[in-house]
């Protein structure tokens, strides 16, 4: 693909489903459904991820996700936030798919409270049981390319390696493994979590991932619409120097203008 | 079952009563929802939502009723 190609028809396919953009955002954290709405508005995402919760049954009219991001229109990736077992993830993802009639989820299985960071032995698992069922799962897991590899043979249409723990910002913290994952696997692979800015988005897409999920560093930004757009161009602008393919570094410089000529 | 003929259940870990011979769907339209846009668990068991207007509150009954929230 040339990059003038690449600005009007690169997109990209999972499980089947086709999408433009590469930006995939939560929508936890914000300070309100208004401005939930506008962030994803401005972030151009065609898919938003979503929790399953108890509905409260005290006060049924209290404002609903639904109302304000339409699922006719935008795709609702239900996850497992808060699932710690196999077991857990596997019954949340079955009542998000009672509730959306959709097979398309988002599987994370936690390993513990203080990093958050994934349970592979549990999410593998996981995924097994979900692939018999039926279900499509795009897999949040460490930034490890034969837990990657095993998670894309057990039957996951995607693998989230994350970029650092969940919620931290603090960026890839290893692009090495990231980009192994990338050249090893033969389904999207979307950095997932760690990222706090849009530089972070940027290195993701330039390392060849297919997208990127976020929620924090949009939700938690002082200006969250603002930040929804900057992660927008910063996704683009990474797909765009990936497929253009970047110059090789030199360790020493070398000049831009001729030096034939020179007075 | 008890004398007033209606069925103590338990919703989201509260406890509630329905009148005896109370549907789900009914139950979940009485508490003010939509059963189109929740899933319904009844004993850990999902209850298909076409079958909602059919299948009866049982004496005994714990159902979790979720939805989609916000989330990463």
């Amino acid at each position: 693909m040339t990059a003038q190609q690449g600005i009007s028809a690169d997109t990209w396919t999972v499980a089947g489903r086709t999408f433009t953009s590469r930006l995939i955002v939560g929508t936890g954290k914000y300070k309100s459904l208004e401005e939930n709405a506008a962030a994803v508005e401005a972030s151009g995402a065609e898919i938003v991820t979503v929790a399953v919760r108890r509905v409260n049954i005290s006060d049924p009219n209290q404002p609903r996700l639904t109302d304000f991001v339409d699922p006719k229109k935008i795709t609702y990736l239900p996850n497992t936030a808060g699932c710690f077992t196999a077991e857990d993830a596997i019954r949340t993802l079955r009542l998000a798919r009672e509730a959306g009639g959709w097979n398309l989820v988002k599987l994370e299985v936690l390993g513990e409270a203080k990093t958050l960071y994934p349970d592979m032995r549990e999410t593998l698992r996981a995924t097994d049981v979900l692939v018999k069922e039926g279900f499509e799962p795009m897999v949040y897991c460490v930034d490890d390319p034969i837990a990657a590899k095993q998670l894309e043979e057990a039957g996951a249409v995607a693998i989230m390696p994350l970029g650092a723990p969940i919620g931290s910002g603090l960026g890839i913290q290893n692009r090495v493994t990231i980009r192994l994952i990338v050249e090893g696997a033969g389904v999207p692979v979307l950095v997932d979590a760690g990222v706090g800015t849009a530089s972070d988005a940027s290195q993701a897409m330039e390392l060849g991932c297919d997208g990127v999920l976020m929620n924090t560093a949009i939700a938690e930004a002082k200006d969250a619409v603002l930040m929804a757009r900057a992660m927008k161009a910063a996704v683009e602008a990474g797909r765009l120097a990936y497929l253009a393919g970047r110059m090789q570094k030199r360790r020493y410089a070398d000049p831009s203008s001729p030096l034939a000529g020179l007075i | 079952m008890t004398v007033d003929d209606t069925l103590s259940v338990r919703i989201n870990g509260e406890h509630r009563r329905v009148p005896g011979g109370t549907t789900i769907a009914e139950m979940v339209n009485q508490l003010g929802l939509d059963p189109l846009r929740v899933a319904v668990e009844r004993n850990l068991e999902i209850v298909p939502r076409g079958s909602l207007g059919q299948a009866c509150v049982e004496d005994g009954d714990d159902y979790e009723i979720v939805h989609f929230v916000g989330g990463g």
